[in-house]
C-alpha cells in the first residue's frame, strides 16, 4: 500500500520507518495515516495553541485530557470543552450533528463527570436558499434528537449565517459537567498488568477513518463518503453513561477514554502513552455488528458510544455485572504491560506492533508558510462617510432585527429540551445562561460566542474581540470567567494567507485570554472547512465558563422596569467595521476596534459590582447590532419600552449601530442611580433615556412599539 | 407518603422528579429499576418519568409497557394506590392502556420545550385537590409526541365524566387553538381514571417546583397529593 494513499506524507513516512526500523505493514501504515491525520495530531497547529495561557487559580486540569477542569470551590470542579463536527454535518446532517453532541458528552464521561449541559454553535449559510434550510433542519434535528434523550439539556449556544457557510456549515458542540475534584478520572493512571475493556456499542464498519475526512477539504468527490459517516444512539450513550458513573462511583474504573476519532486505536494507544505503558489488544476479542473485518477497520472503526476502560483484573465481575445491569456489550480485550509496546493480535497473528508514544505524540509538526493577506489595509480603508445615514430609521432597525443572525431564534432553541436535570437558571435566548449547583448557593455561567466577520476583517483585533465579548457577557450577568474552550474553525492552512487569519486570530485571543486572566482549558481545532464553492470565514469560537458567588450576585438582561435610567456605559465612539449594521447593507469591510486590556478588565470589575450590589435592575453587554440592537432586545425581553436619545456629537448611526469595546446597557431604578454612578465613575457613562411605555424610541432616528420589533425579530 | 419511581433504560426525569418530590415534600421516594417484579412493600404512590424509555424506538412507552416491573404498577393502579406518569409516563399509561387514548407526534412535527399554561378543569381528585377549578398554572413541556387523541365517541365520554384534568391554555385561561402546542384534541394536557387514582400528563410539574428554575406551581401539585394520602384517602 502507498503512504500517500493512507493520508501520509513523504516526511511523515520516512519518520515511522526511521522509528520502527522497517517498513510498516498495511494494517500499520492505515493506523498512523489516520493518526497522524490533521484531526489526530494537531500537527499544523501544535505550536499555535502554546500561545495560549492555560495556567490560572482555578484551572485544575488543562489541555490534553479529554476537557479541561475549572474549580467551582468546595471540592467540586467543572469539566468542559467544545468540539466541531463539520465534515459530517456537511455530509450527513442529522447524524453528523447527532454523534457531535454524542461525541462531547463522552469527553466529559471520560473524565468521570457527569454531563449538565450542552450549548450549540450553529454556522449556516444563506438562508434563502432551499439547501441552507435542509442542512439547518437536518443539523437542528440532529443536535435535538440526540440531546433530548440522552437527558443532557441544551442551555443555549450560537446561531449564524452567512453566505461562507452554505456548503460548509459548522457544528461545534459544548458540553459541561460537573466532578467531584477526588473523583477525576484521569488517561495516565493504567499501569501494567490491568485489563483493557471495551464498554458499550458494538464495532462496525461505520465511520472507518473519519478523522481522515475531516482533515481534507469537502469535495464532490468525498462527499459521497457516506461510510465515513457514524450513526448516533443516544439511547445507547444514556446506557453509557449510567453506567461510567456507577463504575465510577465504585472505584471500579483505573482509567478511561472516550472512542470518537479514530475509535479503539486512539483511545488505547492514548492511555497507554500517557500512563507509560504498552498494551496487547486481542481484537478477536471487540464485540463486531458486521462480518469479516480486517483488523484495521476495527482499529479504526467510529462507530459510537463506546467507551474505553482500564480496570484492575480482580474488580473485572462488578464491571461486568454494572455493563450486564444496563444491558452494555462489555468485553475484556487486551491487557496493559510494561514498555512502550502496542501490540494487535488477531486470529493469533501480529496485525500491528508499534510504539504508543510514536502513534499519538511524535508526528512531525507542520509550519506552513504565512503571508498577510495583500488587500488587508484595502479593507480597512473606508470611509464612515461614505456611509450615507438611514432614509428611514425605522425600517433600518428593523432589518437589522430581523436579519439571520440577529434575529430570535426561538425556533431552534425551542426544539431543545433545555431544562431536564433541574439546574437551568437562564436558559436559551439569553447572553448567559446560567446553572445551579444543587445544594449550593452559586451558579455556573456559559456563554458560546464567535464573531467571524471582524475575525476575518482583523483576524487579531477580531480574534481578541471574540473572546472579550464572551467575559463581559459573563461579568455584566455577575459571573468571574474563570475559562474557556476554543474551537478554531478555519479553512485549509496550506494556502498561506489562510494561515497567517489562523496565527493572528490565535494570538489576538490570546492576548485576550491573558488579559482576562481566562486561560484556555481545552479546545478543538477545525481545518480544511472549505468546499468547492470556496473556503469559510475564520471562525474561532469560545465557550467561556464562569462562577456567580451566590445567586444574589446576578443580573438578569431583558428586566426594564417602568422609569428605569437607561445607561450606556462604554465607549461613544465604536465602529461600523464588521457591523451586523453595515453587514445587513452588504457592506462587509473596515476595521473593528483595537482590543484595549486596561479597559476592558476596568469594564469586569465594574460590571462585577455592579451586580453583586444590585445597582442595576437589567443589563446586557453590547455586542452585534450595537446600541440599537441591545435597546431592542432589552425592551422587547422587558416587555417595556423606552424614550432615548444621542446625547453626545457622534454620528446617530455610529453611536447606535456600532460595535466593538467594552460598552454595556443598563437599567438602573432611580434610587440607585447614584449607586450606579459611583460604580462606573472614571469610566465612560452617560444617561440615555428612561424606560417606560409601549414603544421604543431614539430622538432624531427610530421609534416603534415594541410588539412590532417583537413581530419582526421574531418573524412570525 | 412513600413514592417510588420507576426507572426505565432511556429514562431521563427520574432524578428529577425524585428531588422535585424530596425537596418539596421530605417524604421517602425510591427508585426501582424496571426488571424488578415487585414495588417496595409500603409504597403509596408511584410515578412513571419522563425521558425516552428504550430511545423511543418503537412506539413511545410501547417497550417500558411491557417491562416487568409494570405488572406490579397495573396492579397498585387497579388497586386504587396513587399513579402518576409524566410526559413518557403519560405514554407508557396509555401504552399499557391504563389510560384511555393514545399520544400521536405533534402537529409541527417537532420536539418543543417551553413553558405552557394549563387550566385545572377538574380538582375532585388527589393530584390537584389544592388547585381551584379553573386556575391557571405553568407547567413546562418538552416532548415530541404529545397530541392527544382518542375516538371521538370516547372522548365525549372522558370529557363527560371530568377526566381531563390539564387543558392548554392562554395565560388568561382560555383554551384555544393558538395555546395548543402541540394539536392534542379538546386542547386536553392531563387526565385522570375512572377511579382518580391514575393520572397521566405531558407537562412536567418537576420542573415547575423551584422558583429559582421558573416556576412553583408544582408544589401544589405535590402538595395535593401529600395532603389527599395524610387525609387517608388512599
Amino acid at each position: 500500500m502507498d503512504f500517500r494513499k493512507a493520508g501520509l506524507r513523504e516526511t511523515e513516512y520516512e519518520e515511522i520507518k526511521r522509528v520502527l526500523g522497517r517498513e510498516p505493514n498495511e494494517c500499520e501504515l492505515r493506523i498512523m495515516g489516520v493518526m497522524w491525520s490533521e484531526h489526530c495530531s494537531y500537527k499544523s497547529t501544535k505550536h499555535l495553541l502554546k500561545l495560549f495561557p492555560n495556567e490560572g487559580e482555578r484551572v485544575v486540569l488543562g489541555p490534553g485530557e479529554n476537557a479541561g477542569i475549572v474549580d467551582l470551590g468546595e471540592g467540586l470542579g467543572a469539566a468542559f470543552k467544545v468540539e466541531s463536527h463539520n465534515h459530517p454535518s456537511a455530509v450527513a446532517p442529522y447524524q453528523g450533528a447527532a454523534t457531535g453532541v454524542g461525541g462531547i458528552i463522552r469527553d466529559i464521561l471520560a473524565l468521570g463527570a457527569r454531563p449538565v449541559a450542552s450549548l450549540d454553535g450553529l454556522f449556516f449559510g444563506d438562508p434563502e436558499r432551499a439547501r441552507t434550510r435542509t442542512l439547518a433542519s437536518g443539523i437542528v434535528h440532529g443536535v435535538g434528537g440526540y440531546g433530548n434523550a440522552v437527558g443532557v439539556p441544551t442551555v443555549g449556544g450560537k446561531t449564524v449565517y452567512d453566505p461562507c457557510y452554505n456548503e460548509n456549515p459548522l457544528l461545534n458542540a459544548f458540553c459541561i459537567g460537573l466532578i467531584p475534584l477526588d473523583e477525576i478520572v484521569s488517561s495516565r493512571t493504567a499501569r501494567p498488568g490491568q485489563a483493557v475493556v471495551l464498554l458499550g456499542s458494538k464495532t462496525g464498519r461505520d465511520g472507518i477513518a473519519g478523522a481522515a475526512f475531516a482533515s481534507v477539504e469537502l469535495s464532490e468527490d468525498n462527499k459521497a463518503s457516506r461510510p465515513s459517516i457514524q450513526i448516533g444512539d443516544p439511547f445507547a450513550e444514556k446506557l453509557l453513561i449510567e453506567a461510567c458513573l456507577e463504575m465510577k462511583e465504585k472505584k471500579l474504573i483505573v482509567s478511561m477514554q472516550d472512542m470518537g476519532a479514530a475509535g479503539i486505536i486512539s483511545s488505547s494507544s492514548e492511555v497507554a502513552a500517557k500512563s507509560g505503558v504498552g498494551m496487547i489488544l486481542h481484537f478477536d476479542k471487540v464485540p463486531l455488528r458486521a462480518e469479516n473485518m480486517e483488523p484495521w477497520e476495527i482499529a479504526l472503526s467510529e462507530s459510537q458510544e463506546r467507551m474505553l476502560l482500564i480496570v484492575d483484573r480482580p474488580r473485572l465481575s462488578e464491571v461486568m455485572k454494572i455493563a450486564e445491569k444496563w444491558e452494555l456489550d462489555c468485553a475484556e480485550f487486551g491487557e496493559t504491560v510494561e514498555g512502550d509496546e502496542y501490540t494487535i493480535l488477531f486470529h493469533g497473528e501480529r496485525a500491528a506492533s508499534l510504539p504508543a508514544t510514536l502513534i499519538g505524540d511524535r508526528c512531525p509538526q507542520i509550519h506552513w508558510p504565512s503571508r498577510r493577506p495583500a488587500d488587508l489595509e484595502a479593507r480597512w480603508t473606508f470611509d464612515v462617510e461614505d456611509i450615507p445615514l438611514p432614509q428611514d430609521w425605522n425600517e433600518a432597525l428593523l432589518s437589522l432585527l430581523s436579519s439571520p443572525s440577529l434575529a430570535s431564534k426561538e425556533s431552534i432553541y425551542e426544539q431543545y429540551d433545555s431544562m431536564v436535570q433541574l439546574n437551568t437558571v437562564v436558559g436559551p435566548g439569553h447572553p448567559v445562561n446560567m446553572l445551579r449547583i444543587k445544594g449550593r448557593d452559586s451558579l455556573i455561567a456559559m456563554t458560546l460566542d464567535a464573531d467571524p466577520w471582524k475575525c476575518s476583517l482583523d483576524p487579531f483585533r477580531g480574534g481578541a474581540e471574540t473572546v472579550a465579548r464572551s467575559v463581559r457577557d459573563l461579568a455584566v450577568s455577575g459571573a468571574r470567567a474563570a475559562g474557556l474552550t476554543d474551537c478554531l474553525n478555519f479553512p485549509s492552512p496550506e494556502v498561506p494567507e489562510q494561515y497567517w487569519v489562523l496565527e493572528e486570530c490565535v494570538k489576538g485571543m490570546a492576548e485576550a485570554c491573558a488579559a482576562f486572566n481566562c486561560p484556555v482549558v481545552s479546545g478543538n481545532v477545525s481545518l480544511y472547512n472549505e468546499s468547492p464553492e470556496g473556503a469559510i470565514l475564520p471562525t474561532p469560537v469560545v465557550g467561556t465558563v464562569g462562577i456567580v458567588p451566590s445567586t444574589d450576585a446576578t443580573l438578569s438582561s431583558g428586566s426594564w422596569e417602568e422609569g428605569d435610567v437607561l445607561f450606556l456605559v462604554g465607549p461613544c465612539n465604536p465602529s461600523l467595521g464588521g457591523s451586523r449594521y453595515l453587514l445587513s447593507q452588504g457592506r462587509f469591510e473596515g476595521r473593528p476596534l483595537p482590543f484595549s486590556p486596561e479597559a476592558e478588565k476596568d469594564f469586569v470589575e465594574r460590571a462585577l459590582k455592579t451586580a453583586s450590589s444590585k445597582a442595576a435592575h437589567s443589563g446586557r453587554a453590547i455586542s452585534g447590532g450595537g446600541l440599537a440592537a441591545a435597546l431592542a432586545k432589552e425592551s422587547m425581553e422587558s416587555g417595556v419600552g423606552a424614550a432615548a436619545a444621542v446625547p453626545v456629537p457622534t454620528r446617530k448611526d455610529v453611536f447606535l449601530f456600532g460595535e466593538g469595546g467594552a460598552r454595556a446597557l443598563y437599567a438602573v431604578p432611580m434610587s440607585r442611580v447614584p449607586l450606579f454612578k459611583t460604580l462606573w465613575s472614571g469610566y465612560p457613562c452617560i444617561p440615555v433615556g428612561r424606560a417606560g411605555g409601549d414603544s421604543l424610541s431614539v430622538e432624531g432616528a427610530f421609534s416603534l412599539p415594541v410588539a412590532k420589533l417583537l413581530t419582526k425579530w421574531r418573524g412570525r | 407518603m412513600n413514592t417510588a419511581v420507576v426507572v426505565f433504560p432511556g429514562s431521563n426525569c427520574d432524578q428529577d422528579v425524585m428531588h422535585a418530590v424530596a425537596e418539596t415534600l421530605g417524604t421517602k421516594v425510591r427508585a426501582v429499576w424496571h426488571r424488578e417484579t415487585a414495588l417496595p412493600a409500603d409504597t403509596d404512590l408511584v410515578i412513571l418519568p419522563g425521558g425516552f424509555s428504550f430511545g423511543d424506538y418503537l412506539r413511545c412507552g410501547a417497550m417500558a409497557a411491557r417491562s416487568p416491573i409494570m405488572k406490579a404498577v397495573a396492579a397498585h393502579g387497579k388497586r386504587g394506590g396513587l399513579l402518576l406518569g409524566i410526559c413518557n409516563g403519560f405514554q407508557i399509561l396509555t401504552e399499557s392502556e391504563l389510560l384511555p387514548g393514545a399520544l400521536l407526534p405533534n402537529r409541527t412535527l417537532d420536539f418543543i420545550c417551553r413553558p405552557c399554561f394549563l387550566r385545572v378543569e377538574n380538582v375532585s381528585n388527589p393530584f390537584t385537590a389544592n388547585f381551584s377549578k379553573g386556575q391557571c398554572v405553568q407547567f413546562p413541556i418538552a416532548h415530541g409526541d404529545g397530541l392527544y387523541t382518542l375516538p371521538e365517541s370516547e372522548l365525549k365520554t372522558l370529557e363527560e365524566r371530568g377526566g381531563v384534568v390539564f387543558r392548554y391554555c392562554s395565560p388568561d385561561g382560555q383554551a384555544e387553538d393558538e395555546s395548543n402546542p402541540n394539536g392534542s384534541a379538546n386542547n386536553i394536557a392531563g387526565i385522570v381514571n375512572e377511579g382518580g387514582n391514575i393520572l397521566g400528563l405531558m407537562p412536567h410539574p418537576e420542573r415547575a417546583s423551584d422558583p429559582l428554575l421558573g416556576g412553583a406551581d408544582g408544589r401544589v401539585f405535590w402538595r395535593s397529593l401529600f395532603d389527599a394520602y395524610r387525609k387517608g384517602g388512599r
